[in-house]
């Protein structure tokens, strides 16, 4: 599997090039959300805000107001919960050219509960003019920039840091509002998010193998919410339909999915992988999405659930398809 | 009509603006049996002698009478700032109004029509429903920029508009009106913080030091005193001057403080012109009457304005 390491960070400094408005503010946090690279090119765009995320958030407003496009970087729990009052009024509520860059969500630091954005998505998604995006992959990140500066409001993005899969085709970009259909099926469909995806296509690939039919979709606009390719895929399948995402289960993909659904009548069962009501605590990647059900196996046992019959899938099963192993893991990563 | 301005000396005028300001919002109140009333008698001179001395505004660009509240903003909707429109064209030159404590809306109100951008008529308006004279102004109140309730939070989208004003050349400065309360917002510390380091000394930031606060006295409820040293240490050009004498409000606006933000502590007194109000201490954030004769006791005071402003 090819990965690309710190896509964000040679992205930005190439897309900023030519958009002088562009500027970018850190709080502290300029080499972990890998904005030391836009700094060292572009050093009279790049503020420094200091350890103060809520005058962040106004001075991006106040920049925004006179035709600036800020993009905020800091972690996605610092951007959310520690500033929630600041972003509705001084960027919602306007309805401002901010773009809030949120690192390390849900469970991909392993800094323990004070680092892990698992609520983000359901905080921001209730406040109105808000636009939603999610990277899921290399892809995703090298164009979600390109998303976001055509949106004519504020824009909050879940992005990938480090090393990261490259799920999608280079010339294959994230589109506002369409989600990527991986695969075609009719028994469940699956809706996954973010790192999520990467999960989701190993079981869905060992899934295929015992036979089970799966339209796999990867969701990367969870703010505004209307895309018929969802509605299509939860409404044609056999079984049932499963969301999958590295958040909460409450607030997330799986509500607005549960909302689509209740609102349009499609008489399915849901299942919502994610955490389950439950802060969680620091570790790797790789053991909390095990210890929390975000993992392929935790697919394929809400798969057997719908079905309603046990796949038998095997150790040799999951050996037969490639996992992504982010560097680092096993050892702390930089926060 | 002749304006008397023409003729006038500029610290007259301030004062007439300051006493017309208590007047109406004076008369306002007895009328409909209660508002912020304490905030006028504070903040009179101040806003007086920015509107008329300290800033320079061009032309109100906003309609005499208010628009109706024209919905929220949006995509497509660019309402966003409508209310500054009464503090002028946005113009590299021009200096910029960014008000903090919008609970002071109603004497802002009666400062703009004072200075002749808002008609008489828009107090009418004031608190009622599908209007835009918002009890608690927000960004599409006349006079008000940045939907500021929250208090704090003004003074670093200020600090963001001044920044932006920096990369851009601009001259026009950038003028802040807060009240003392809103020093205990942890975030009013950052703004400051993030100003000095910026070195954004086209800011400047009038305090109405009245010593007053939702439930009652600063002191009493989270003292923040000794103002004028905290906001030395954090980098500030710091004045303390009496906020009742509109000559010793400007002269700091007047002085150069190189590569600091300006601020300028105004000592006032929340019952100034309206003596009854002192029987109310220490709660003083919000007047409803309790009696007739209470009631009556402002109106001799209104009458008392009534005479001595003609």
């Amino acid at each position: 599997m090819e990965t690309v390491l710190r896509p964000h960070a040679r992205n930005l400094v190439a897309w900023a090039k030519d958009k002088p408005a562009v500027v970018v503010l850190s709080a502290d946090l300029t080499g972990s959300c890998e904005v030391d690279d836009f700094k060292a090119a572009y050093p009279d765009r790049f503020f420094s805000m200091g350890m103060a995320e809520q005058n962040m958030i106004g001075f991006a407003a106040g920049l925004a107001r006179e035709g600036f496009e800020p993009f905020v970087h800091t972690f996605a729990v610092f951007l959310t919960r520690r500033v929630y009052d600041q972003v509705a009024m001084q960027v919602a509520y306007p309805c401002l050219r901010v773009r809030l860059i949120g690192f390390l969500p849900g469970l991909t630091t392993p800094g323990g509960v004070t680092h892990q954005a698992i609520d983000d998505v359901a905080l921001l998604r209730v406040l109105p003019n808000m636009t939603i995006l999610e990277c899921g992959d290399a892809t995703d990140v090298e164009t979600v920039l390109d998303v976001a500066h055509s949106v004519p409001g504020p824009v909050y993005v879940r992005m990938l840091r480090g090393e990261v899969p490259r799920l999608f085709p280079k010339k294959d970009p994230l589109r506002l509002g369409q989600a990527r259909v991986l695969s075609v099926g009719t028994d469940v469909a699956v809706l996954s998010s973010g790192i999520c995806t990467e999960e989701a296509l190993r079981a869905a690939a060992v899934l295929r193998r015992q036979g089970v039919s799966v339209e796999h979709l990867h969701v990367s606009t969870l703010k505004p919410f209307r895309d018929p390719t969802v509605l299509e895929a939860v409404s044609k399948v056999r079984y049932g339909v499963i969301t999958m995402e590295n958040h909460s289960v409450i607030g997330g993909l799986g509500s607005v999915v549960a909302e689509l659904m209740a609102e349009v009548g499609v008489g399915r069962r849901l299942i919502r992988l994610g955490l389950q009501d439950t802060f969680a605590h620091g570790g790797s990647r790789a053991y909390l999405m095990k210890e929390y059900g975000l993992d392929a196996t935790a697919l394929v046992r809400a798969v057997e659930t719908l079905i309603g019959t046990s796949l038998g899938v095997t150790e040799a099963d999951w050996a037969s398809v490639e996992a992504f192993v982010p560097a680092g893991t096993g050892q702390i990563e930089a926060l | 009509m002749q304006s008397p301005a023409q003729v006038e000396c500029w610290s007259d005028a301030a004062r007439r603006v300051a006493a017309g300001i208590r007047r109406r919002v004076l008369e306002y109140v007895l009328r409909h049996g209660g508002g912020y009333l304490s905030q006028a008698c504070s903040a009179a001179e101040i806003l007086a002698t920015l509107y008329t001395r300290i800033m320079r505004l061009g032309p109100s660009q906003g309609p005499m009478i208010p628009r109706p509240f024209p919905g929220v903003p949006g995509p497509g909707r660019p309402l966003a700032g409508w209310g500054g429109l009464y503090n002028g064209p946005r113009s590299p030159d021009l200096d910029r109004f960014i008000f903090s404590p919008v609970h002071y809306a109603l004497a802002l109100y009666a400062t703009l029509i004072e200075v002749g951008r808002l008609a008489a008529e828009a107090l009418e308006m004031f608190n009622q429903d599908g209007s835009t004279v918002e009890m608690i102004g927000a960004e599409h109140s006349p006079g008000i920029e940045v939907t500021a309730g929250s208090l704090s939070q003004a003074l670093s989208v200020a600090g963001g508009i001044a920044l932006a004003r920096k990369l851009k050349g601009e001259t026009g400065r950038v003028w802040v009106f807060m009240s003392d309360g809103e020093l205990q917002e942890g975030q009013t510390w950052e703004a400051l913080m993030a100003m000095a380091h910026y070195r954004l000394d086209h800011v400047g930031i009038y305090i109405d030091a009245n010593g007053q606060q939702c439930d009652g006295r600063v002191e009493t409820v989270m003292d923040v005193e000794p103002i004028a040293a905290k906001l030395e240490a954090f980098g500030a050009c710091v004045y303390e001057v009496d906020g009742h004498d509109v000559e010793a409000l400007v002269a700091p606006a007047e002085r150069p403080h190189p590569g600091r933000p300006l601020v300028v502590i105004c000592r006032t007194d929340p019952c100034r012109g309206i003596e009854p109000l002192r029987e109310r201490a220490p709660k003083l954030h919000y007047v409803r009457f309790r009696s007739e004769a209470e009631r009556e006791a402002y109106r001799a005071v209104l009458e008392q304005m009534e005479a001595a402003q003609g």
